[in-house]
């Protein structure tokens, strides 16, 4: 019998409106740029251009904080109920207009719209949910300890999770008290944009939620205002290096999410086929642009040949292409620059003498595509052992005992998560306590649930963000 | 050990396969993320219309009641061959499955055409008899003109613990059939855990089974996609250390096209599309037909029809 082909299945983007230009979001409306200067968004799937968003200059950025000023005064004013019932609204609204959200995430940002709409908006949805339900207990939340807001807080978003990112930040921030202005990535501003429409929907107070657009210079426009109390920045560590330098020595609160490159540990005695899914899972969701990605397989090395053959020929599965195609599982890259970044770490993984397996598949013309791959015969020197990828790219290395698990695990700079696989619980508990790492998974991976924190350890940044902890990254002790 | 170093020889002793059944991993977690996973894949149009009419050549379209009778078996049989008449392009069914007694009439009717007659035995659906009874009762289907025999495994024997006369059980029976093709019913919704099912698998694979089935039908918990999802990985474990393609039939609760499908790309992700055929993957079901014809109606014509309209089974 013939080959069994799923036909194309595309989600409608009729759904979207885009508009040819965006301003700025300030005090409630939306405002041209005092920078008269715009950049294009597109779409990393077919390099068609979307949109184009301003770009905010110095005057820019102090006309968004002194909004986010004056809107600290109605928002102080404002009850904690009442501040619960807003966000209370923006989690219903975005579960009503979901499939619009995450139509408009797949375009912008190049992800599958299976994930945009089977993790990302749920997640979105459900941070603001569960800081609704924290803003009017803030003052339960730490016992006896006092706590008041920063004021007005800068938040700097990555383009890996665009609107999920904006939900870990804007949510406990608005919750516990603090008005906000938020810099997107300038490759993907669209959700963020659309979110700031629904701002306005809802009725929140005007200058509460400001957004601001542009590239890195915006960004650090942003981080050097005076009255910025407090900074919240997720993306690469040297950006994440840079923000402290430039806030060392002022009154400025900072909380960091940046790189990493988790180890995925598989022991001998786990259940492999499950564990293969787990890999797979830890490294190619969302094409591997993910700071907590599983990028590093350790393998005990008695199972590797057989644990590379399962891998590989489940990797073969894999289903590259159109992003709005509701069986594609690798989308596209996010940008050019990120693709010609992946690509020249893993031609100097091939150099280096890593033994490179990459899927047959066929790749789009236009847009930025990067087969899924995986590295054998890697040795712990090597860059692609150590350097953050952040694509569709799976080093293995190889372990003998738990101690050489833990060590090869925890020799890097980053200490985002990691990953257990066996079938024995006592295994996971010891290597576990000894993982220097944010968040460990055991059995499964990429799993995240509001209530539970999330950060890193080592050069993967400070603070968390989620659950209570959360709130702390938004509050000042004022015993 | 794993079946990779039992097998290495591709001599199975026992102890071989007593290591592997030992040491059998399944994380139920990972075995349910996958499979509703798997359940979001979107089939449209053409390959909406490709599974459905696979599906149909992948029927073993069944009646196991005590209330059959040789009018209701012919008629049955009858639909087996060309299930809708109106339509040249649907294909016929792969098999009937019936009782022992009745494969003769069943036999009578499909014998000039390519549905085959499958019948239970082994004292089907319990399986609570001694071996010879069993092979007596396998030995008078195939006599009387069975080209498949679907078995079920000896869950009392599972449950104490004795593995041993779980797979002797099955692999007299295999004897018995020779060349006949021989379908082996785990009954999963009374193994329960998916390291049963995969336990079982192993057992009844090692033992020289043709294919491994979820179930009888005779219980509530029939087929489950997570059983599927956990037998596949198991027959694909036993083909990549060079013991060959086996098959797998689902059984028990299919009722809709639209689960059946969800059936397909599990096997299709799980095993590739060479186990697409009713060579390797069948369907036991009485009352899935219908959807699936309704189904294909519906993508030609653009309108549902009611179900006067196709024969009865």
């Amino acid at each position: 019998m013939n080959n069994w082909n799923y036909a194309e299945s595309k989600e409608s983007e009729k759904i979207v409106s885009i508009e040819k230009k965006y301003g700025h979001f300030i005090g409630g409306d939306f405002i041209s740029p005092n920078s008269k200067k715009y950049l294009d968004t597109i779409s990393p799937s077919t390099e068609e251009v979307l949109s184009s968003i301003s770009i905010g200059n110095e005057k820019d950025v102090d006309f968004a904080v002194q909004s986010a000023k004056e809107g600290l005064k109605q928002w102080e004013k404002t009850s904690p109920s009442e501040r619960s019932k807003y966000l209370f609204k923006l989690a219903r609204l975005i579960q009503e207009r979901s499939r619009e959200f995450a139509v408009l995430e797949s375009l912008d940002g190049g992800k599958p719209i299976k994930e945009s709409r089977d993790f990302d908006l749920p997640q979105v949805a459900q941070n603001f949910f569960y800081y609704a339900g924290w803003a009017d207990k803030i003052n339960l939340a730490w016992g006896d300890q006092r706590t008041q807001p920063y004021g007005v807080v800068g938040q700097i978003i990555p383009w890996n999770f665009p609107l999920l990112m904006l939900s870990w930040k804007v949510a406990p921030a608005l919750a516990s008290g603090n008005t906000v202005v938020l810099k997107p990535a300038e490759t993907t501003p669209l959700t963020a944009l659309l979110f700031a429409e629904l701002c306005d929907e809802v009725g929140l107070p005007k200058g509460v939620f400001n957004l601001i657009t542009g590239d890195g210079t915006t960004g650090s426009h942003l981080v050097n205002h005076k009255d910025i109390r407090k900074i919240a920045f997720t993306g690469s560590t040297s950006v994440g290096k840079y923000i402290q330098k430039s806030l060392a020595g002022r009154d400025v609160g900072l909380t960091l999410e940046l790189g990493g490159k988790a180890a995925n540990i598989v022991y001998n005695d786990a259940s492999l086929d499950e564990a293969v899914e787990g890999v797979v899972n830890g490294i190619f969701f969302n094409q591997g642009h993910v700071c907590c990605a599983g990028s590093r397989l350790l393998v005990q090395e008695d199972i590797h040949d057989e644990f590379i053959k399962k891998l590989e020929k489940r990797m073969q599965m894999l289903r590259v292409g159109d992003p709005l195609d509701k069986n594609t599982d690798i989308g596209a890259i996010n940008s050019k620059d990120q693709l010609d970044k992946i690509t020249q770490l893993v031609n100097e993984g091939v150099k280096d003498g890593g033994e490179l397996f990459q899927i047959e598949c066929e790749l789009p013309k236009n847009g930025y595509w990067f087969k899924p791959s995986l590295f054998t015969s890697v040795q712990a020197n090597y860059k692609i052992a150590t350097e953050e990828i952040f694509g569709p790219v799976l080093t293995t290395l190889t372990f003998r005992t738990p101690e050489e698990a833990v060590e090869i695990a925890n020799n890097t700079e980053y200490g985002l998560s990691a990953g257990i696989w066996t079938e024995k619980g006592s295994k996971i508990l010891w290597t576990a306590d000894r993982l220097e790492a944010g968040v460990i998974w055991a059995n499964t991976f990429n799993k995240f649930d509001p209530a539970s924190p999330f950060g890193g350890y080592k050069e993967s940044g400070f603070g968390r963000e989620g659950g209570r902890h959360g709130l702390l990254s938004y509050l000042k002790d004022s015993s | 050990m794993s079946l990779n170093n039992a097998i290495k020889d591709k001599q199975l002793e026992w102890s071989s396969v007593m290591d592997i059944v030992n040491n059998v991993r399944v994380d139920e977690l990972g075995v349910i993320e996958r499979t509703s996973s798997l359940a979001t894949r979107s089939i449209k149009r053409e390959a909406k219309l490709d599974a459905l009419k696979r599906i149909v050549t992948m029927c073993d379209l069944t009646t196991l009641e005590g209330e059959d009778t040789e009018g209701k078996i012919v008629q049955m049989s009858s639909k087996a061959m060309s299930p809708d008449p109106g339509d040249p392009d649907v294909p016929s069914a792969a098999a009937v499955c019936v009782y022992p007694a009745l494969v003769s009439t069943a036999k009578k009717v499909v014998k000039n055409s390519n549905v085959n007659v499958a019948s239970v035995s082994s004292y089907f659906p319990s399986g609570q008899a001694p071996l010879e009874s069993k092979i007596s009762d396998t030995k008078f289907a195939i006599s009387e003109g069975a080209d498949e025999i679907d078995i079920v495994i000896n869950r009392k024997a599972f449950f104490e613990g004795d593995y041993r006369k779980v797979y002797d059980e099955i692999y007299s029976l295999k004897e018995v059939c020779g060349n006949t093709h021989l379908k082996t019913i785990l009954e999963i919704g009374e193994l329960k855990t998916f390291e049963n099912i995969k336990k079982a698998s192993v057992l009844a694979l090692c033992a020289g089974s043709d294919f491994i089935k979820t179930s009888t039908g005779k219980i509530s918990n029939g087929s489950s996609r997570e059983a599927c999802l956990v037998m596949c990985r198991t027959v694909r474990e036993f083909e990549s250390f060079g013991f060959g393609k086996k098959g797998i039939k689902v059984a028990g609760g299919i009722r809709d096209a639209k689960d059946a499908i969800r059936y397909l790309v599990i096997v299709n992700e799980e095993l590739g599309d060479e186990w697409l055929s009713s060579k390797y993957f069948r369907f036991g079901a009485s009352s899935l037909l219908d959807d699936v014809l309704k189904q294909i109606k519906k993508l030609k014509t653009n309108a549902y029809q009611s179900s006067y309209y196709f024969p009865r089974g």
